[in-house]
């Protein structure tokens, strides 16, 4: 898979060749730079961290310095075809509103994020009445910066509550896909979302 | 300040027409070039310089003796590199480093321009470096760039020329002055004009230089290129070659005396009236303000992929400013990144050492000529 790790290449596999993609968080740009080399897609990125920024630009792609939480709102609506936030809706101090975003700025939305409904998280919780440390999770409560988990069932719940159709889901374990009770069975999950209108 | 010294220059073939209405007649350009321009022209970097820059990027100053103003960003090994570029520096118009300006004579009188010079834009400095850029053959540019004001024409570029650079980095600028920046320089121009040496703008043909003027206009403009923080780890409330205080007026403090060896030095290599010009001209300076007030109209159209960078302790051209152009290229298709670098030294900080800038420039240049 071009060296990129497991869960990125399956959120790559959703994106249709020569499409235009708005990464957000999109770390020094590997997935933008897979997609532009394996599929001509016209990519740009926002990330945080500008040491991260400074390599995005050294491999050709135009990425601002800027935070999902209150610097969607510069970029038009309808602008790219797919506006994509990898792994940090949880760590998004509102990601409802940030799901708004991607909604408006993209005509097609994908969020990839980790599940708190899986049964390791569930089991951690269950028999030691502790929060979950898991190997998805690693970090204990007061050190993560993920303050909005949720499970399968509570984002699909939010997706359509904000007016959106969830086109396709994506469940994982691992590095492997899993195919049923994914709110029990998957760590991490991704979702293709679309306006509930269908356009 | 009207040195005889030769520095390199041309007459453009033909007359300027100003934003005011107003035409320079044939003016002269000064520049430096470094490096060898590629058969095909697809290595020149246009540089601009900022306000009381110069086209003495690189090489040491030939009046201050002074390394040049961007020697760590320009040079050999440099991420700006005449092994791989030509580069390219043009004094602006208005200025006093050989290009046209007040200290100038004026071919309708023979006598130097002074306070006649026009009031120029800085869509008339770019202009006539374009004219530069036609007169010695380049096309289309690998980039241009420029921080401070240097930035404001890399934009203005951008802006008049849509396909004419393949790459734009604009540092620590602004797409128009603020209330403050004008604030500031109006400040500056007060100063000059207040010493009785400055002439009514005819001081060269009195023989004489508004020095104190014109160093207090420097003392006050120096201090918004630094910052609170910096000011303090670097001079605090520290006393100069004295233990006490002395109950008077001299320069007790060693940022007094800094500021004052800073608007002496400044005296020796400036002209006041091209102060007030181009000061002027950026206080004039809003690109968007010929398109409806719009600043992605400005940047319709433009090929380019930018890059703008900001400095988190710069409170002249702030982040925020920054931010806003990044917006409006992004509103107007265009490819944009954007950086807010980590410095205590405020707007001077893209001058000083500043490695992640070089790191940037490097890569994002090397990426637009591997492309």
């Amino acid at each position: 898979m071009n060296g990129l790790p497991f869960r990125l290449a399956a959120v790559a596999d959703l994106i249709p060749r020569g499409a235009t993609v708005l990464d957000v968080g999109c770390s020094d740009g590997r997935l933008l730079r897979h997609l532009r080399d394996a599929k001509g897609v016209d990519g740009r990125g926002i990330e945080l961290d500008p040491a991260r920024v400074s390599a995005a630009l050294a491999h050709g792609l135009s990425v601002v310095q800027g935070d999902a939480d209150s610097d969607l709102a510069d970029f038009p609506s309808r602008s790219v075809d797919y506006a994509i936030l990898s792994e940090t809706l949880q760590a998004m101090r509102a990601p409802a509103r940030v799901l708004d975003e991607l909604l408006r700025i993209g005509r097609r939305a994908i969020v990839s994020f980790p599940n708190f409904g899986h049964w390791r998280v569930r089991l951690d919780l269950l028999l030691g009445g502790r929060m979950p440390v898991t190997p998805g999770l690693p970090e204990p409560w007061f050190e993560t910066e993920n303050i909005h988990l949720c499970t399968i069932r509570d984002f699909r719940a939010l997706a359509r509550a904000r007016g959106a159709a969830i086109l396709s889901e994506t469940w994982l374990a691992g590095t492997r896909r899993v195919r049923v009770h994914p709110n029990m069975r998957a760590d991490h999950a991704i979702l293709l979302l679309g306006s509930a209108d269908g356009r | 300040m009207n040195q005889p010294f030769p520095h390199r220059s041309l007459r453009l073939p033909a007359d300027l027409r100003l934003d005011s209405g107003r035409i320079l007649p044939r003016p002269t350009i000064a520049y430096e070039t470094l490096g060898a321009l590629a058969p095909d022209g697809g290595n020149a970097i246009l540089l601009f310089h900022a306000l009381t820059g110069d086209q003495y990027v690189a090489r040491d100053h030939p009046l201050t003796g002074k390394p040049g103003w961007w020697a760590r960003m320009v040079g050999e090994g440099r991420p700006i590199d005449p092994a791989r570029h030509f580069i390219l520096c043009a004094n602006v118009i208005g200025g006093c480093m050989g290009s046209e300006g007040p200290a100038s004579p004026n071919p309708a009188t023979g006598r130097p321009w002074a306070i006649d010079f026009p009031v120029i834009t800085i869509a008339d400095m770019v202009r006539a470096q374009a004219a530069l850029l036609d007169s010695l053959g380049i096309g289309r540019l690998l980039a241009v760039i420029g921080g401070s004001m240097g930035g404001m024409q890399a934009l203005q570029f951008a802006s008049l020329y849509p396909d004419r650079a393949r790459a734009v980095i604009a540092i620590a600028t602004a797409a128009r002055h603020s209330a403050q920046n004008i604030a500031f320089h109006e400040v500056g121009r007060q100063a000059i004009m207040a010493d009785p040496d400055w002439c009514g703008g005819r001081f060269l043909e009195a023989g004489r230089t508004p020095s104190a003027g014109l160093a207090v206009a420097r003392m006050a403009a120096h201090i918004t290129y630094l910052s609170e923080a910096g000011l303090t780890e670097r001079f605090g409330r520290r006393l100069q070659e004295r233990d006490t205080l002395s109950f008077g007026f001299d320069a007790d403090f060693q940022v007094e005396s800094y500021l004052r060896h800073q608007g002496m030095s400044f005296v020796r290599r400036f002209d006041a009236n091209s102060y007030l010009v181009i000061t002027r001209a950026m206080d004039y300076f809003d690109l968007a303000e010929p398109h409806q007030g719009s600043l992605s109209a400005a940047f319709r159209g433009a090929s380019a992929r930018f890059a703008l960078v900001s400095y988190d302790s710069d409170w002249l051209y702030p982040t925020s400013e920054s931010k806003r152009i990044v917006q409006a290229l992004v509103a107007a298709g265009a490819h944009a990144s954007f950086v807010e670098l980590s410095s205590p030294h405020g707007h001077d900080s893209f001058l000083l050492d500043s490695p992640e800038l070089n790191r940037l420039v490097d890569g994002f240049l090397r990426a637009v000529e591997a492309a």
